[in-house]
Parts: structure tokens; C-alpha cells; sequence
């Protein structure tokens, strides 16, 4: 039996080793100063690099992390220090449902809410993506902030210190660490959705720093350029899959020896 | 020290009215979920509306979806989605099960880390990545393996094939044709299936992980006490205990797989005429949804496109709340 059970683990573990090593082979070539500087060249030529989805990337996170942080840790912290307010069961129980929500369903949401109203733009994008931030900030905030000691919540209330200095001055620090973590894994898991970017951001072959502008993001040009036709988009996106990737496991190893140190 | 709860009522009181504010504050800001929630329902219902109202329950049955006609059922995704799932499912759900057992009962600690980091990174890693990748590697492979199934040095299968495809042509298919590969392109139902299972495997793998290491070791050193084997203890002290945590993880990775998106639409095919062939083209609700929305103009098009993703919404509430359930009330005191 354990020896299925080692085969069957590696069977597991094989996808991750392969892509990785399939990307690295593949990516590393077009990982140049022109694939950081350069926008994608108009289809069939080639050069070019994914300048307008990295800053795109970039700037829609910053955005989506606001929406996600400020609710999130407010939805962690009222379900760990509220636990006897009557919608502690409801909001916990839909914080849990909007975590199962597919994303591209999210991407119809934000599609309804801005992009009908207002165009494809990077907004829309943001929104939908600090949607889908949402739950896990919750859900990871709420563990940490539970784990800190009652005894400290009452040594500051022992000192007079009202309910919320002690809960803004003396948890929200002890737990910062956890909470921190939390957003990182949040800000990778969404950082490689392309599904509810599709119809919101929308993309954007041009360096677009305007919000209420179509914006492109780096999973959305890997979506094209690993569906396109030509040698010079699928190069692209390789090494733009590379990059993600490569972004993605350093941020989630880090959050975890950082949770891991507290 | 004399007097010490009468001698200050004033702070009492101001910290009462500050610390409402910053109740009201906290909770305003939580029931932006809530928001969220009710805010999604109903623009999906919204949008939704004038196909619901058009074709009626028949949405849900009918099989034809053809935009230039104008007439939309959704019966064949409906069938993508759940035999791409849950065919997933039963084949990542052994493998998840073995490997957790191997992070948490087999490994030496200094095995186990790593292995338990690398399938959480698994876990990371996005879909349109794992579309890619199954794009430009996995479909050649399997396109390979078909086209050696039309070998010439074998008559016999050329004439399954035939007959195989007359019987496709027709919409119908037999078991035996089921399985017969249907071209050699590497792209349809089956690699959407192999996919998904590699999506899924780290969700129910590290829920598996979680709950066995979590079965109390006195449970464990009883069974070892009596004489009983390794596996033994697995089978008779670990898993019983661990199987409903394993079950809602189970549940769970099928909620993420009805909802997965890119890595489908890219390699499903994208097709409409569903489950005459593993090896044939597909389609599922959120491939649909990926492919079509963009470039859908009319309203009712464009309203049925929104209609799978309310019927997807739904479906995974009601998936995720199963798993929640089954987590919080089967799981022994102390697992949860």
C-alpha cells in the first residue's frame, strides 16, 4: 500500500513540476528587456513584450486590495470580536458562499453593474476582483484574530481602554502578521484570473494607466496569446505565464513562512 | 485600589459611545458582503430576466443553443459541466486521499513540508496557466495517441471508426462508440476531464491532510497496540474517523470544478453536440459563458449567456453549502 501511496503522490506533484519546468523552458528565452519595456507587437510581426499587462496588472491589485482589505478585515474582525451580534451567522455564512462563487460569474456581476453603464475599464476589472477578495481576507483575518489570546483583549480593557482601542491598538497588531498573509494569498489567488477580466477590463494592446479605460492584465494576455494563432503571442504568453507563476509561488511561500514564524 | 469600579463612570460612558461608532462602523463595512451577495443575485436575475421569460424551464431542457436562430437551451452544457465534474472528481479523489495519507501518516517531516508546500502551490497555480500548459503539451500527446488508433495495419478499427461516426452523425452513440476517439486534434471532453482533475486534486488533498492529522493519536497507538498494521490503522482507525472532513473537501473541489472557467474553454472545444464521444468536442456552462459573452449582441443571446452564469451561481451556493454543512455537523468534535 505505500507504495501506491508514494505513486499516487507523485502523480500529484508531477503537473506542478512539469509546467513549471515546461514554462522555464519555453519562457526564459522571452524574458528580455523588450518583454518588460514593450507592449505586444501588432500580430505576425515580432519583439514586443507585455509592458501594458504588467502595469495593468499591477494598478487593477492595488485597486481590487482596497475594496478587499477594507472589507475583509472589517468582515474578520466583526465575526471574531462580534460574535454575539445577530448577522454574525448571516454574514459568516454568505462570506462563505461568495468564497465558492465562480469568478467569471463575478466577471457577469461586475459586467452588470459598471461595464453596461460605463464601458470596459480597468474599474469594472478591480471591482470584480475585490469581489473575489473578499472571503479569503475573511476568512483568514477571522482565524488569526481569534487566536489572540482573551487575556490580552481584557488586559486593555482592565487598563480602560474602550472596546474598540483595544481592538484597533492592541489585536489588530498582535494579529497583523496572520492578517497580512491573508492578503498576500488573496492577491495571488486573484492575480491569475483572467475569467471575470474577460468582459470587464477587457484588456488593452496599449500602455493604459486610466481606470475608466480598458486596461489589459498579465492573465488576460496569456488567455490570448496562448489561444492565438501566431508563434510570436504564444512566446509571449509562455513567458508571461512564467512570470506570473514565478510571482505567485514567491508571494505564497513567503505568506507562509511569515504566518508561519508568528 | 479603593473604589475601583464607582470611581469612573464618565470614561465608562464616553468609551460606550465610541466604541458604538466603531460597532456600526465594523458592521457597515461587513455588510458590504452581504451587499455583494444580494447585489449579484440581482443583477444576474436582472440580466437574466428576458431569456428566463422567453424559453421558460425549457431553457434548462432544451438542447439546441444557436445564436443565429435565436433559440437557446442549455441542456448540453448543463451535462458538460456535470460529467466533466464529477468524472474529475471520481479520479482526483483517490489520488488526493493517497497523497494526503502520504504528507501526514507515510512521510518523514522532512519530506512532508516540501510535498505539502508543493501540492498547496498546486493549488495557485491559475487556470489559464493550466490551460496553456495542457494546450501545448497534453493535447499533442493524447491528438498522438488518437491518430495511432487509425493505424492502417488495423482495418477493424478504420471500420468502428465508420461505423462509429455514422452513429455520431446521427447524435447517438453506443458505449463501445463512446470511447472511440473522434479525432486526432487532443482537444474535447477527455482533456477538459484530465485538467480538471489536476485543479481540483489540491483542494480535496490538503482538506484530506488537514482532518487525518487532526484524528486524535490515541486512536492511532490503540490499533498499533494491538499488533494491527500500518495500513490496517489507515483503514480502520484513520479513515472512518476522517471521512466526513474528507467528504466536504471532496465537495468542495466539486464546487471549484462546476465553476472553472479558462482552463475548460480552452481545451473543451467549445462545441455544442455533447457526450457522443470522450475524445469528442464539449462544452460546460462557464466555457460558454468565457467564449460567447464577449461577442454576444442580441439581448436574448446575450441574456441566456447571463442565465448559465445565474444556474452556475446557484449551483454553487447550494454545492458549497452542502460541503459547509457536511464539514460542521459529521465532523467529530475537535476536527472541525
Amino acid at each position: 500500500m505505500g507504495g501506491l501511496i508514494l505513486l499516487a503522490t507523485l502523480v500529484v506533484v508531477a503537473p506542478l513540476i512539469l509546467i513549471f519546468l515546461y514554462l522555464l523552458r519555453e519562457g526564459i528565452g522571452a524574458m528580455n528587456v523588450a518583454f518588460f519595456t514593450k507592449v505586444p507587437a501588432p500580430e505576425g510581426e515580432t519583439g514586443g513584450g507585455l509592458l501594458n499587462a504588467i502595469l495593468g496588472s499591477v494598478e487593477m491589485l492595488l485597486m481590487a486590495s482596497v475594496i478587499g482589505v477594507l472589507v475583509g478585515v472589517a468582515g474578520g474582525i466583526f465575526l471574531s470580536e462580534y460574535p454575539r451580534h445577530r448577522l454574525m451567522p448571516t454574514i459568516r455564512m454568505l462570506s462563505d458562499v461568495l468564497a465558492g462563487i465562480p469568478a467569471i460569474v463575478m466577471g457577469l456581476v461586475a459586467y452588470g453593474l459598471i461595464v453596461l453603464k460605463f464601458g470596459f475599464s480597468g474599474f469594472a476589472g478591480a471591482l470584480a476582483l475585490g469581489f473575489l477578495m473578499i472571503p479569503i481576507v475573511v476568512r483568514t483575518s477571522e482565524e488569526v484574530l481569534k487566536l489572540v489570546p482573551i487575556s490580552i483583549r481584557e488586559a486593555g480593557l482592565a487598563l480602560g481602554l474602550p472596546k474598540w482601542l483595544v481592538t484597533l491598538r492592541i489585536v489588530l497588531p498582535a494579529a497583523a502578521g496572520g492578517i497580512i498573509t491573508g492578503i498576500m494569498l488573496a492577491l495571488a489567488r486573484v492575480a491569475g484570473e483572467a475569467a471575470p477580466l474577460l468582459f470587464t477590463a477587457f484588456g488593452n494592446p496599449n500602455v493604459n494607466l486610466d481606470p475608466s479605460k480598458p486596461m489589459s492584465a498579465l492573465p488576460l494576455e496569456i488567455y490570448r496569446g496562448a489561444t492565438s494563432a501566431y508563434d510570436e503571442n504564444q512566446r509571449l504568453a509562455k513567458a508571461g505565464a512564467l512570470l506570473l507563476i514565478t510571482l505567485i509561488f514567491v508571494t505564497s511561500l513567503l505568506a507562509r513562512r511569515f504566518s508561519r514564524r508568528r | 485600589m479603593s473604589e475601583p469600579t464607582r470611581s469612573a463612570p464618565t470614561p465608562a460612558r464616553l468609551s460606550s459611545r465610541s466604541d458604538r461608532v466603531f460597532e456600526v462602523l465594523i458592521l457597515l463595512l461587513a455588510s458590504i458582503i452581504v451587499l455583494v451577495f444580494l447585489t449579484s443575485i440581482y443583477q444576474l436575475g436582472k440580466d437574466s430576466w428576458p431569456a428566463l421569460q422567453h424559453f421558460g424551464l425549457s431553457f434548462f431542457t432544451q438542447r439546441t443553443w444557436n445564436p443565429v436562430a435565436g433559440t437557446f437551451g442549455a441542456a448540453s452544457m448543463i451535462a458538460g459541466t456535470l460529467v466533466t465534474s464529477l468524472a474529475a472528481l471520481v479520479i482526483s479523489v483517490p489520488l488526493a486521499v493517497a497523497s494526503a495519507l502520504f504528507v501526514a501518516e507515510y512521510a518523514p517531516k522532512w519530506l512532508a513540508n516540501p510535498v505539502g508546500y508543493l501540492i498547496e502551490l498546486l493549488a495557485a497555480v491559475p487556470s489559464v496557466v493550466y490551460g496553456l500548459w495542457a494546450l501545448f503539451v497534453i493535447a499533442p500527446i493524447l491528438g498522438r495517441w488518437q491518430i495511432t488508433f487509425f493505424n492502417p495495419e488495423f482495418p477493424d478499427r478504420l471500420a468502428l471508426y465508420t461505423k462509429c461516426a455514422g452513429l455520431w452523425a446521427e447524435n447517438k452513440t453506443t458505449l463501445q462508440c463512446f470511447f472511440v476517439p473522434s479525432s486526432g486534434a487532443g482537444r474535447g471532453l477527455a482533456l477538459a476531464i484530465i485538467i480538471l482533475t489536476v485543479m481540483i486534486l489540491p483542494y480535496t488533498a490538503s482538506v484530506a491532510r488537514d482532518v487525518i492529522r487532526l484524528v486524535p493519536a490515541d486512536q492511532r497507538e490503540a490499533m498499533y497496540a494491538l499488533g494491527a498494521t500500518k495500513w490496517e490503522v489507515i483503514s480502520r482507525a484513520i479513515l472512518p474517523y476522517a471521512r466526513a472532513g474528507i467528504l466536504g473537501g471532496v465537495i468542495l473541489a466539486l464546487g471549484r470544478a462546476l465553476g472553472e472557467t479558462l482552463a475548460v474553454a480552452m481545451v473543451i472545444g467549445d462545441s455544442q453536440d455533447v457526450l457522443r464521444s470522450i475524445w469528442g468536442n464539449a462544452s460546460t456552462m462557464a466555457s460558454v459563458i468565457a467564449n460567447q459573452f464577449g461577442d454576444a449582441r442580441e439581448t436574448l443571446h446575450r441574456s441566456s449567456v447571463v442565465t448559465l452564469g445565474l444556474t452556475l451561481f446557484f449551483l454553487s451556493v447550494a454545492v458549497n453549502y452542502v460541503a459547509r454543512l457536511i464539514i460542521a455537523r459529521l465532523t467529530p468534535r475537535g476536527i472541525q
